[in-house]
C-alpha cells in the first residue's frame, strides 16, 4: 500500500492513505425524482462523513440512479461512491456508466453482486448477471489501469484521440458472516487480486466472529493490500434486531445484543450505544481501517453517533478535483501531486 | 431431460372450448418422463375436459394419441396425420419444441401448448424435479467440481458465492433451492480442490449463449 501515486485522487483513497480511520456512510437516494431529499440526507452528512455510498437499486427497488443522486450530493459538498450491481446492467452499460460517472467527477466505485430481484418491487423482472462483482472489479482495474475496455479496446474516441481512462477507487463488498465461512475470506483474496481497493463490509453485530474473520485477514496479509472498513448498521428498536437475525441471509446477531435491547428502556437509544462501543471496539481491530454506517433510511443520526464514537471533526482534505492544494498535512500534499504525476504519466500498463 | 408441467387446466380448457374437436398430442420422451405430457397425462387431460364439457354444456370432442417424440420429424406418421385432419385444433402436450413443431407439421391447424417448459433437469426424487444446466453453449463444469454455477447459482455467479449463502441454502429461495456455491466448495474441498477455487474466473462468453441469437449447429460430416 506504499506505492507513491494516488490511484483515483479522490477524497477517500487521501484520507485512507493518511492512515486515519475513515468513515463512510450510505445514503439511499428516493424513489421517486425527488432532488429534496438527497439534498436533506446530504446534509446531515456533510462534514461528518469522508465519502457517501449512494446506493443502486438497493434491495432490488427501484429509485433514483446511483449516479444521478451522487451528482446532487457532490453539490451538496459530499464525496459520493457509486455503487455498481450486476443485476441491472450488462458490461456494456457498466462501462458507459463509469465513463459518464467519471466526466461527472464522480471517483470512488463499490463494486456489488446485487440483491435478486426476487426481493424487491419489479420481481418478474429479467435479470443480467453478464459479470460478477469480481469480474466487475477486474473490469474496473483494468479500465484504470491497463487503459482498455473489456473487449481489450484502448478508451479512446479514435486513433488519433488521446486515453482518456475512469480513474476509479475501486471497492468491494464482503460479508464475514455468509456461508462457507472458511471461504469468505478466500473470497476477499479474489476480490482484493482483482483489483479492489478497498472493502466495505456487511454490518456486524457478531464481534467474534468478525474478529476470528479479520485474523484470517491478517493471516493471509490481505489488510496490507487493501482498506477495510468494518460495516456499522445501528439498531433502532427490538423488532429490527429479530427481523435481521431472522430474515436476512448471511447476517447474525447474537443474543445478547437482542437482550440489551429487550432489557433497554430506549431501544434507540441503547441501539446507538451499541453501535459507538462497536465502532471503538473495531476500529482497535488490526486491519479495520475505517468504518461504513449502513444507518438506512436514518441517515440523520450519522452525525450523533460519529460524534459520540469520537470520530469528529473529519480530517479536511482539498478537493480532489482541483489539483493546486495550498494546505493542509503535508502527507497529504504529497499525495495530490501524486495524481498529478499520475495524469502526466504515460500511458503504460501499471501491473 | 427438459422438464415442463402443465398449464392450470382452465388455461387448457380455455384453448379447447374454441373448437369443437381437438387432437391431445402426447410425447413419449422427456415430459413422459417427468410426468407432463406422455401418454398418461394425455388420457387423464382428455378425460377432465370432457367431464368439464359435459359439465358446462360445450361441445368439445376430444381425440387422444401420443408419438414417441414430437421434436422429430419421423415419428409424424400418417396416423398422426390423419388425426389431426380430423381436428379442428391440436392441443400439444410437447415440451416447446414440440408445439413448433406440431405447428410446422400441421400447417393448417391451430397449435396450443398445454406445458409450460421449464428447464433442463433431473428427477431429484419421485415427484420432485431442478434444473441441472442452462444450455450456456460452452460447458464450465470442470472447473466447478461438476456442479453448474450458471444454472445452479441464482445470480450465475462464477466467482461465488455471494453474501447470501446460508446454511447451504440459496437466499433467493432457502426452502427449495441449494447453493450451488455451497456444493461446489463441498466438492472442491473433499476433492483436495479447494486451491482451484480461488482463480478468478473471467467473463463468460455469452454469445454462445442465447444471447448470441437463436443456436444452430451444423456438421457437414454427418450431412446427407
Ligand atoms: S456450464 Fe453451461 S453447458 Fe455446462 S451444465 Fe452449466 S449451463 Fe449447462
Ligand atoms: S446464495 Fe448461493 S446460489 Fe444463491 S445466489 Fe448466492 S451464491 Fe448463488
Amino acid at each position: 500500500m506504499n506505492t507513491t501515486m494516488l490511484k483515483a485522487g479522490s477524497r477517500l483513497e487521501r484520507i485512507l492513505r493518511s492512515g486515519r480511520p475513515v468513515v463512510t456512510a450510505e445514503l439511499g437516494p428516493p424513489k421517486s425524482a425527488d432532488t429534496d431529499l438527497i439534498r436533506r440526507k446530504a446534509g446531515y452528512l456533510r462534514g461528518v462523513v469522508d465519502a457517501a455510498n449512494i446506493t443502486d437499486n438497493q434491495t432490488a427497488i427501484v429509485r433514483m440512479s446511483s449516479i444521478g443522486a451522487a451528482l446532487i450530493a457532490m453539490q451538496e459538498g459530499l464525496e459520493p461512491v457509486i455503487q455498481i450491481t450486476c443485476r441491472d446492467r450488462n458490461r456494456l452499460a457498466v462501462q458507459s456508466d463509469v465513463l459518464g460517472a467519471y466526466a461527472l467527477g464522480i471517483r470512488n466505485v463499490l463494486c456489488l453482486t446485487g440483491d435478486h430481484q426476487k426481493f424487491g418491487n419489479h420481481p418478474a423482472a429479467k435479470n443480467v448477471f453478464d459479470m460478477d462483482s469480481i469480474q466487475l472489479v477486474a473490469m474496473l482495474r483494468a479500465m484504470r489501469d491497463e487503459k482498455v475496455f473489456a473487449c481489450g479496446d484502448e478508451i479512446r474516441n479514435s486513433k488519433k484521440a488521446p486515453v482518456v481512462e475512469p480513474r476509479m477507487f475501486i471497492g468491494a463488498a464482503a460479508n464475514p458472516f455468509g456461508d462457507p465461512f472458511p471461504f469468505r475470506v478466500a473470497r476477499l483474496a479474489k476480490k482484493v487480486n482483482a483489483g479492489a481497493d478497498f472493502i466495505q463490509t456487511q454490518c456486524i453485530y457478531d464481534m467474534k466472529r468478525f474478529r476470528q474473520w479479520m485474523q484470517q485477514v491478517c493471516d493471509r496479509g490481505l489488510h496490507e493490500r487493501v482498506y477495510i472498513l468494518a460495516g456499522i448498521t445501528p439498531l433502532k428498536s427490538l423488532r429490527m434486531a429479530e427481523h435481521m437475525r431472522d430474515n436476512v441471509a448471511g447476517l447474525t446477531v447474537p443474543e445478547e445484543i437482542i437482550e440489551r435491547l429487550r432489557g433497554a428502556e430506549n431501544a434507540a437509544e441503547e441501539g446507538e450505544r451499541i453501535a459507538v462501543e462497536q465502532i471503538q471496539e473495531l476500529l482497535q481491530i488490526p486491519g479495520v481501517h475505517g468504518v461504513h454506517i449502513m444507518a438506512i433510511e436514518s441517515e440523520h443520526i450519522v452525525p450523533d453517533l460519529l460524534k459520540k464514537a469520537g470520530l469528529l471533526p473529519r480530517p479536511v482534505v482539498a478537493d480532489p478535483l482541483h489539483d493546486a492544494v495550498t494546505s493542509g498535512p503535508e502527507m497529504l500534499r504529497d499525495s495530490v501531486s501524486g495524481v498529478a504525476e499520475n495524469r502526466n504519466r504515460a500511458a503504460q500498463p501499471v501491473g | 431431460m427438459i422438464v415442463a408441467e402443465q398449464k392450470p387446466f382452465e388455461d387448457i380448457y380455455s384453448y379447447a372450448k374454441r373448437h369443437r374437436r381437438v387432437l391431445l398430442l402426447g410425447c413419449g420422451t422427456c415430459v413422459t418422463v417427468c410426468m407432463a405430457g406422455g401418454e398418461k397425462e394425455v388420457g387423464i387431460l382428455a378425460s377432465l375436459v370432457r367431464l368439464a364439457a359435459r359439465e358446462r354444456n360445450d361441445d368439445i370432442t376430444v381425440d387422444e394419441h401420443t408419438i414417441t417424440r414430437q421434436c422429430d420429424a419421423e415419428f409424424f406418421d400418417e396416423t398422426t396425420a390423419r388425426k389431426a385432419a380430423d381436428a379442428e385444433a391440436v392441443i400439444s402436450m410437447g415440451c416447446g419444441v414440440g408445439v413448433q413443431f406440431c405447428a410446422q407439421r400441421f400447417p393448417d391447424k391451430i397449435v396450443y401448448p398445454a406445458l409450460n417448459t421449464k428447464f433442463y433437469g433431473a428427477t431429484i426424487e419421485q415427484g420432485v424435479w431442478a434444473e441441472r444446466c442452462a444450455g450456456c453453449g460452452e460447458c464450465v463444469l470442470a472447473d466447478f467440481g461438476g456442479i453448474c454455477p450458471v444454472a445452479r447459482c441464482s445470480k450465475s455467479l462464477l466467482n461465488g458465492p455471494c453474501g447470501g449463502s446460508q446454511d447451504g441454502r440459496c437466499e433467493v429461495d432457502p426452502e427449495r433451492v441449494e447453493c450451488a456455491w455451497q456444493l461446489i466448495y463441498e466438492r472442491m474441498e473433499a476433492m483436495g480442490r479447494l486451491e482451484e477455487l480461488e482463480k478468478i474466473q473471467p467473463f463468460k462468453d455469452w454469445s454462445q449463449h442465447r444471447d448470441g441469437g437463436p443456436r444452430t449447429i451444423t456438421r457437414e460430416e454427418v450431412r446427407l
